[in-house]
């Protein structure tokens, strides 16, 4: 059977949803090979061998850390070589696009990004892409080279299967373009204990209807009794109320969470770009004309100040 | 010294006009409004800010890869205070993915001469995200992407990228591939000034030939990847709307309890 190299996303050792979610689809297509690199990278076999590794490629070297993602070009183009596989499939976060777009030019490869589902097909694995903020569905395929796919978060469920997961050593020589770019320092983000936003299967969205920074509490306060993930629309994170990381939409995250409920959010393009995929749609708006409307399962035509805190309240009387 | 600074551009469908595809499955752009993709607004302007804050003599050239109506974007970022701009043209780019116009852009920037390249994160049409990287790959030069923030002294370009996990502070020696985040500071508005000189400002033509690139390596031919079918998505269901009249907040509680949610 053929092999399919999946990138790791991990920290440290501790491996992030997606990449599990990734072994899911590879497990379609052939037999997972991982490519687990820097710190940590050897934790990360247990794990991966439970969701269906069959082989877990390692390697540790400061590079990683202290260059902006071509060393990581560098060692997956060496799996490349080691495993002559089927398919690459890597995250879809920021740098996973970066990551899988120069290594597909260094193979002669196509790439498509942002893959929603993943399918054997004659010719290859076969992705489905939402495009058009979402209001298009395609099918696509890569014709030429090993095909380079990335997968957004929330694309499959994840499944336990457990295999080999045996590690293997993998030799990287860095390119002289591996140390280019050079980081010089890092501030990691403050931990809020809510679920990352991207992986979540709940997602509480506050826009310009929430009126400043202070009121996002009651956001915070409704996604907290869900266990769920606090996005903000453009407007919110324009207007400085919520940091831009959280934002949804176009230029920020685009989610697909089992539940999305925005509350004071009116719903233009540039929003619905980002949330349009998520299975039920939830709205609380004053304006019973907002666009919003059009795409929800249940919407509530009112004060968000008086329906958030009673949802919240109701939510946590029947949790008990 | 001087600095030569090549922003890429594209020319978009409007995101709020009624976007679809051809039959040749490649993105309709005759039915549709097009004009200067958002993102690359941001791009420009950093462009602009470096050139304001640098005692060197800097050059700002403004290149699009695109039909005809392209040379719109270009205006776009001429008033806006770009110096000259590079429209490549040619029947045979139709069609062309990511990888073929990242060898087109790649090419003519080379063509043009470069120090610093300036891209934004991301089109608004295809919305890949993918094109710096490539260009950074092909040019052989670093790749400094996704900044917020980013400046430009004594051959040196630093920036600020925000990760999920972390914000990294980046550096690389020029030249370079830099790409820039909606969060990177407001694109301004042409003045009228700015739209009258750009009137003036030199546009050069070049197609596939001028830049040595074979029809077949662009294109739909040429391209490395292969779409089989893209079908609008069925519109939602119209879900349940009701109006708050005291009992919302628990009316919507028992809609989630119903799905499972609670």
């Amino acid at each position: 059977m053929a092999e399919v190299l999946v990138y790791v996303d991990h920290v440290d050792g501790a491996v992030r949803k997606p990449t599990l979610e990734l072994l899911t689809l590879a497990r379609r297509i052939g037999e997972p090979v991982a490519v687990a690199l820097g710190n940590g990278a050897a934790d990360t076999a247990a794990t991966l061998a439970e969701h269906g590794a069959v082989k877990v490629l390692t390697h540790e070297a400061a590079e990683y850390a202290d260059y902006l993602v071509v060393p990581k070009v560098d060692a997956l183009q060496a799996a490349h070589e080691a495993v002559s596989p089927a398919a690459v499939l890597v995250p879809s976060s920021a740098e996973g696009k970066e990551i899988a777009a120069r290594l597909a030019l260094r193979l002669g490869s196509g790439i498509i990004t942002d893959a929603v589902d993943l399918e054997a097909g004659d010719e290859g694995p076969v992705a489905t892409q939402s495009v058009f903020a979402a209001s298009f569905t395609t099918k696509s395929r890569v014709s030429k080279g090993t095909p380079v796919i990335t997968v957004k978060p929330n694309s499959a469920a994840v499944e336990a299967a457990p295999a080999a997961g045996a590690v293997e050593a993998l030799n990287v020589s860095f390119s002289a373009q591996a140390t280019g770019t050079k980081v010089t320092g890092r501030t990691p983000r403050e931990s809020t204990g809510r679920p990352e936003l991207t992986e979540a299967a709940i997602v509480v969205s506050g826009g310009r209807g929430v009126n400043g920074a202070e009121n996002f509490a009651i956001i915070e306060a409704l996604a907290d009794s869900l266990g769920a993930a606090v996005g903000a629309s453009r407007a919110a994170v324009d207007a400085g109320w919520y940091p831009h990381t959280n934002q949804v939409g176009q230029t920020g995250k685009s989610v697909s969470p089992q539940l999305y409920i925005a509350s004071g959010i009116s719903g233009a393009i540039q929003h619905r770009a980002g949330m349009q995929t998520s299975k039920t749609i939830v709205a609380i708006n004053k304006d019973a004309e907002a666009p919003i409307f059009d795409l929800v399962d249940y919407g509530v035509v009112g004060d968000l100040f008086d329906v958030v805190p009673q949802l919240t309240e109701e939510i946590k009387a029947r949790k008990g | 010294m001087s600095l030569r600074i090549v922003v890429t551009v594209k020319y978009v469908p409007d995101a709020t006009g009624d976007r679809h595809f051809a039959d040749d499955l490649t993105v309709d752009r005759d039915d549709v409004d097009g004009l200067l993709s958002e993102l690359d607004e941001y791009a420009v302007e950093q462009a602009l800010q470096i050139s304001e804050n640098s005692d060197d003599d800097v050059e700002i050239t403004v290149l699009t890869v695109g039909p005809e109506d392209a040379k719109d974007a270009l205006r776009k970022a001429l008033s806006m205070g770009a110096d000259k701009a590079i429209h490549v043209e040619d029947d045979d780019i139709h069609g062309t993915d990511a990888i073929g116009t990242s060898l087109i852009l790649a090419k003519a920037i080379e063509k043009a001469g470069y120090d610093l390249v300036i891209s934004g994160m991301a089109s608004t049409d295809g919305t890949m995200g993918v094109v710096p990287a490539l260009l950074a790959e092909r040019l052989g030069v670093p790749q400094v992407t996704l900044l917020s923030e980013v400046s430009v002294e004594d051959g040196t370009v630093k920036g600020r990228r925000d990760g999920d996990a972390a914000s990294e502070n980046l550096e690389a020696s020029l030249p370079a591939v830099v790409s820039v985040t909606d969060q990177s500071g407001e694109a301004r508005y042409p003045s009228f000034k700015g739209i009258m000189a750009a009137k003036k400002k030199p546009v050069e033509s070049w197609d596939l030939s001028d830049l040595d690139i074979e029809a077949e390596e662009v294109g739909l031919e040429g391209a490395y990847t292969t779409v089989d079918s893209a079908a609008e998505r069925p519109a939602r269901t119209a879900g349940t709307i009701v109006k708050d009249e005291g009992e919302g907040g628990k009316q919507l509680a028992e809609f989630l309890a119903g799905q499972k949610f609670i």
